[in-house]
């Protein structure tokens, strides 16, 4: 692992241009990502983080995108590339997996056809009758039975599970460093979901794969992650390592998505904590820190923008936007003696 | 692990068991035939959507349906609520036979039971306004003048958590959630005394998945409802649930307290499906998984 990481980008903003208005849809995120090592994107829906992970491969790009900021893969800018260059790195070097492997696919060609494709649109070394046979490789590689005869399978022939995982196989044909994973399980069922899992695990450590995972699910963050990123509203409102995301959380937001999780392995309480109100208007954000008018510990501080930065002594690199003072959150964020937000009053 | 929440909730349950049956489902199939023709569709060819299922819901309680999606959970709430013929089997609500009834003799009972669905953006119709979505329940019924319907409908709109004002507003005004909440105020528009709620929270976003939750809980509190709640996620159905049934490949193949099949599962598949349920704690993932690896 080198001391230079992989993936690094710096205060990316992607505004888009609607009749209403400038929607800032990511406001100012920075993240580095070394090889092996898995980021999970953390927020709801409108929060930045498919807008973010999207903007990395240029799949944002448009005459009504506004990009700033800096995505640079191994040294090399990627914002301010050109689109030929960006095609090169996406697939080659930036794999991606979508939430909904139906509508990833074309539906009337053959499985192994479009991962042939994927392979010859970067390499034109490699002839059809090669393509096909590193397509049944790779079908196989990701636990797909009888590779050599599903390949020629269409994809309404295979089940979710199944077409996710030939949905994974397409992503790695071309032996990327970094995954993109936008949701990858959500579609799934449990039991297909632990075996996706598990099997991005597996890449992970054989592969040395960098991966950007995109999930709502705080319980599939906590089997895979290493490091957390929690956006809301277009900003990232707390960042650090798994265990301090989960065992000392600094942000209000994050106390509330953690309390708001209903739990098999412990005892159920009589009312599920949630959190008061709805996502602010990426039109119409509110003064200040956005979680404010959702926040039951909002301050006159609050008015004022906190920045991401440190306010552990202790923990380099776990970041959070919050006024309060760290000490005086250890007391408030226990809510009948586990992490969570207080009811609104 | 019997704390003593558990404990309150199994006496819960055995109060429970006095309370009078509302809707009892006995030995309902409903097949579909898998290819078409008469001449050579065989027994064989048919998908066995709901394969004998019976279960009871008593007066004001929730019974959580789990299973994976093409389970057959679906099917059985919409042949249950004769939404669909059944094939075979009886259902009976407030110990009436209901299955095999026409449209015609179902239609008084439909105010009794209504549905809430998984989809808040497929479920209300884009061009009406929310005033009539929600009162034209009330209008098929014809009982009520304009205004009385306009008042009950504003009621209603306050019960789950919206404004009057909401009133003359189109369903694209209105975030997930709050679609969720106009769907659950048109199927209480009528009265009714069972709710069916198929996958109510899936569609939803995690901080709002829990205020809806909460709404359902509070209505079956002011209101004394009774709730089959189906989902394919078994920690929110234990949240919600008295008892749970899970289902698979078109059977029960589980039955029992919330808590008890939750925490003591007999059957295997509902060992399997808990086992798969990721933890959302770091610490207790990894020990899970290397007792599963070592296993």
């Amino acid at each position: 692992m080198s001391t230079e990481p992989l993936l690094s980008m710096r205060d990316l903003r992607v505004g888009f241009v609607s009749e209403a208005g400038l929607v800032q849809a990511v406001d100012g995120v920075s993240f580095d990502l070394a090889a092996g090592e898995v980021l999970a994107i953390v927020g709801e829906s409108g929060a930045g983080k498919s807008v973010t992970a999207q903007t990395i491969v240029g799949l944002t790009r448009s005459a009504n995108t506004r990009i700033e900021g800096s995505v640079r893969l191994r040294g090399a800018e990627l914002v301010g590339a050109s689109d030929d260059e960006l095609g090169k790195v996406r697939g080659a070097e930036v794999g991606m997996v979508f939430q909904d492997p139906m509508t990833s696919f074309n539906p009337v060609y053959r499985l192994g056809a479009q991962i042939v494709e994927a392979i010859r649109a970067h390499r034109d070394d490699v002839s059809k009758r090669e393509g096909h046979e590193r397509a049944i490789e790779l079908l196989d590689s990701v636990g797909i039975p009888n590779a050599s005869r599903r390949v020629d399978d269409y994809p309404h022939e295979f089940s979710g599970g199944m077409r996710q995982r030939a949905m994974i196989a397409m992503a790695l044909a071309l032996d990327p460093d970094v995954l993109i994973a936008d949701e990858p399980t959500t579609a799934l069922d449990v039991t297909v979901q632990a075996q996706i899992l598990a099997l991005l695990e597996r890449l992970n450590q054989e592969r040395g794969l960098a991966t950007i995972l995109i999930t709502h699910d705080l319980g599939v963050v906590a089997e895979v992650a290493d490091r957390v990123l929690v956006m809301y509203a277009g900003r990232v409102v707390e960042q650090g390592t798994l265990e301090e995301i989960f065992y000392d959380p600094q942000h209000p937001y994050t106390w509330g998505l953690l309390g708001s999780l209903t739990r098999i392995d412990r005892p159920r309480p009589e009312r599920l904590p949630q959190i008061g109100g709805a996502p602010p208007s990426l039109l119409n954000l509110p003064q200040g820190c956005s979680f404010r008018p959702r926040c039951p510990h909002e301050f006159d501080r609050c008015a004022e923008l906190p920045g991401l930065d440190q306010r552990l002594a202790d923990a380099p690199g776990h970041c959070d936007r919050c006024w309060l003072d760290p000490e005086r959150k250890r007391a408030l964020r226990v809510v009948d003696d586990q992490i969570g937000l207080e009811s609104p009053a | 692990m019997t704390a003593d929440g558990t404990q309150s909730r199994d006496m819960d349950n055995f109060q429970a068991h006095r309370r009078e049956v509302l809707l009892e489902v006995t030995d309902l199939v409903k097949h579909f035939s898998g290819k078409r023709g008469a001449l050579f569709n065989r027994e064989d060819d048919r998908v066995r959507a709901v394969d004998g299922v019976s279960f009871a819901v008593r007066l004001g309680e929730t019974l959580g349906l789990v299973g994976e999606s093409g389970c057959g959970k679906s099917t059985l709430c919409r042949a249950a609520l004769q939404l669909t013929k059944p094939t075979s089997g009886s259902v009976r609500f407030e110990g009436r036979e209901i299955a095999g009834l026409s449209r015609r003799a179902m239609r008084p009972l439909r105010s009794e039971m209504q549905m809430v669905f998984q989809d808040p953006y497929a479920s209300l119709n884009p061009r009406k306004r929310i005033g009539q979505i929600i009162g034209y329940p009330l209008k098929l019924q014809g009982t009520a003048s304009d205004g009385e319907l306009r008042r009950r409908v504003q009621e209603l709109l306050e019960r789950v958590g919206l404004s009057p004002e909401h009133y003359d507003r189109y369903p694209h005004e209105f975030s997930g959630g709050q679609r969720q909440r106009i769907g659950i105020a048109r199927a209480l528009a009528v009265n009714p005394k069972l709710i069916v709620a198929d996958e109510p929270v899936s569609a939803l976003d995690v901080s709002i998945r829990a205020q809806i939750v909460n709404l359902l809980a509070d209505l079956q509190e002011e209101l004394g409802l009774t709730y089959v709640f189906v989902a394919h996620d078994i920690g929110v159905v234990r949240h919600v649930s008295d008892r749970i049934a899970v289902m698979h490949e078109g059977r029960i193949v589980e039955e029992g307290p919330a808590d008890q099949v939750c925490e003591r599962p007999a059957d295997a598949y509902t060992k399997k499906l808990l086992a798969a349920v990721p933890i959302p704690d770091p610490r207790e993932a990894r020990a899970r998984r290397q007792t599963i690896g070592s296993a």
